[in-house]
């Protein structure tokens, strides 16, 4: 009896300092983010699929999904405008409703329009506007209307993305494909294209949000926010990875029109 | 154009046929895909022929209403999406769109089709509340089945959230238990054009319909219905109608029965 319970007091004087080991390494882990939660590269996109011509009343459409975060994108026109007095002589006018799914989010979101879906719908409209060419569409009008399923971050930048091909599903002249994505600065490491669960980053530096959306054919950045704390270097470095990943959804995006021709061409 | 519309497909309904190559009595085809949308207790994505219609169940933890101490809330509501139909247009719901989200919810919850006594966590303290929305993606008529077999499909594709120790909901985890189903109330939907009754109309013949019956029957019983539109029934026309809804009710069930 007695040699047992020596032999547990070693024990358990053994396994204390493998403990401490263990936090130590535990406060290395959370000392900085040093691996990203999903295991990307920090300049890596998660994995997008785009479809074209997804609804039958619409003029254009496109559904668009980036990693957990679908967007459906509808465009009706050019059509006469309504109200008659909106109406512009000289070009196009654009109104955009962005709609969160009560459903999409972890705690239900109230159906209907918010004041974050407003200033969404316009940001959204902010981003794809440079693009078209409004002044071939005098006295004309386009609807846009973006439903969102499910959501996982970045959903104004899926928004973008889908609405962009909805645009050119639907024939609008445009100067260019606006592709989009939310970059971010976790802790001190700048992530391109985070996810809800990076954007909820509290330890450290905490978690910077900045969407960015940008026309490769214009060289121009149509859509900035950002939401957080971040120093001059910083935010460059967040936009160049921004648009260097711009760059590359605009290859998908080119992809993914041509994919729509294809059985045509056959 | 409605009055060329109307003669077409009455010269078609002379000949037994139906707009787009259907057959008189012919339900269009129905798809059902579950679990679209990964934040939802339960999703479901609805085909009928071109419409289609997405559903999602949210569930939560609240207070009882004084009078139903032992009983959950189960609330459902249609979204007339306007990117559905260049007819919608954006902003606050018209009284068609609130018909039908009524009409809807009715035939869910008043047919008792989910046991809400079993929704009860805390007797006359803390219940289930169930949200179900459903939104239209794309309108080719016969929003009020749609939307109705989609609320159905995406209840019973529905997982019971996950509960602390302090009974609050633990986001974006689930428990194995399921919602408790008494029986599956079916919505089958018959317009008239003159004297001709069609069912699950698409939306050239909503256009010019005269007037509108939806029956929701479960096994054997009438659970709900819903007369629309200017014109009337015959009492014949009506009794045609139940017994129609009652053999589509078996069709459709056996569907939603497979879903998982």
């Amino acid at each position: 009896m007695v040699t047992k319970k020596k032999a547990q007091i070693k024990k358990t004087v053994k396994k204390e300092p493998k403990k401490e080991n263990k936090k130590v390494a535990v406060k290395k882990q959370t000392h900085g983010y040093e691996k990203r939660f999903d295991k990307r590269g920090f300049d890596e996109l998660r994995p997008i699929s785009m479809d074209i011509g997804v609804l039958d009343n619409a003029d254009g459409s496109a559904r668009v999904q980036v990693g957990d975060t679908v967007a459906i994108a509808g465009v009706f026109g050019p059509q006469k405008v309504r109200p008659k007095h909106m109406e512009d002589t000289e070009k196009l006018i654009i109104k955009c409703y962005y709609d969160l799914m009560s459903f999409s989010v972890t705690d239900r979101a109230r159906p209907g329009p918010s004041r974050r879906s407003i200033e969404l719908g316009l940001v959204i409209k902010n981003a794809v506007e440079k693009a078209i060419f409004v002044e071939e569409y005098p006295k004309s009008m386009i609807q846009l209307f973006i439903e969102i399923p499910q959501a996982d971050a970045g959903s104004r930048c899926a928004a973008v993305i889908a609405s962009s091909l909805a645009l050119a599903d639907a024939g609008i002249m445009m100067r260019g494909l606006v592709p989009a994505v939310a970059v971010g600065k976790i802790d001190d490491k700048i992530c391109v294209d985070i996810t809800k669960h990076e954007e909820d980053y509290h330890e450290g530096g905490g978690a910077t949000d900045i969407p960015i959306a940008y026309i490769p054919a214009l060289d121009e950045i149509t859509l900035l926010q950002l939401d957080g704390k971040v120093t001059k270097n910083e935010l460059m470095q967040a936009i160049n990875a921004g648009t260097k990943a711009c760059k590359k959804i605009h290859e998908m995006m080119k992809q993914a029109i041509k994919k729509k021709y294809e059985v045509i061409e056959k | 154009m409605k009055k060329e519309l109307r003669e077409y497909i009455l010269a078609l309904a002379d000949k037994k046929l139906r707009n787009r190559d259907r057959r008189m009595n012919d339900y269009r085809p129905i798809s059902v895909e579950t679990d679209v949308s990964k934040n939802a207790e339960g999703s479901a994505l609805l085909r009928i022929g071109d419409t289609q219609v997405i559903a999602g169940v949210k569930m939560s933890v609240g207070t009882p209403y004084p009078d139903t101490p032992n009983s959950g809330n189960l609330v459902c509501n249609v979204e007339l999406s306007a990117i559905s139909d260049v007819k919608f247009e954006p902003g606050p719901p018209t009284e068609d769109a609130i018909e039908l989200s009524r009409v809807v919810d009715r035939g869910i919850r008043e047919s008792g089709a989910i046991d809400i006594d079993k929704l009860c966590i805390i007797p006359g303290e803390k219940v289930w509340n169930v949200f179900v929305d459903v939104y239209i993606l794309n309108n080719d008529g016969n929003l009020i089945d749609a939307c109705g077999l989609a609320a159905i499909s995406a209840l019973k594709n529905a997982k019971m959230p996950k509960l602390d120790a302090k009974n609050q909901v633990v986001l974006g985890e689930w428990s194995n238990g399921k919602i408790p189903f008494i029986k599956v109330p079916i919505p089958t939907t018959f317009v008239k054009i003159d004297d001709t009754l069609l069912i699950d109309p698409d939306s050239d013949e909503e256009q010019i319909s005269d007037a509108r019956l939806t029956i929701t029957c479960s096994e054997g019983e009438i659970n709900a219905m819903q007369k629309g539109g200017k014109g009337g029934f015959n009492v014949k026309e009506i009794e045609q109608c139940v017994e129609e809804s009652f053999k589509i009710r078996d069709k459709i069930s056996e569907i939603i029965k497979n879903l998982k």
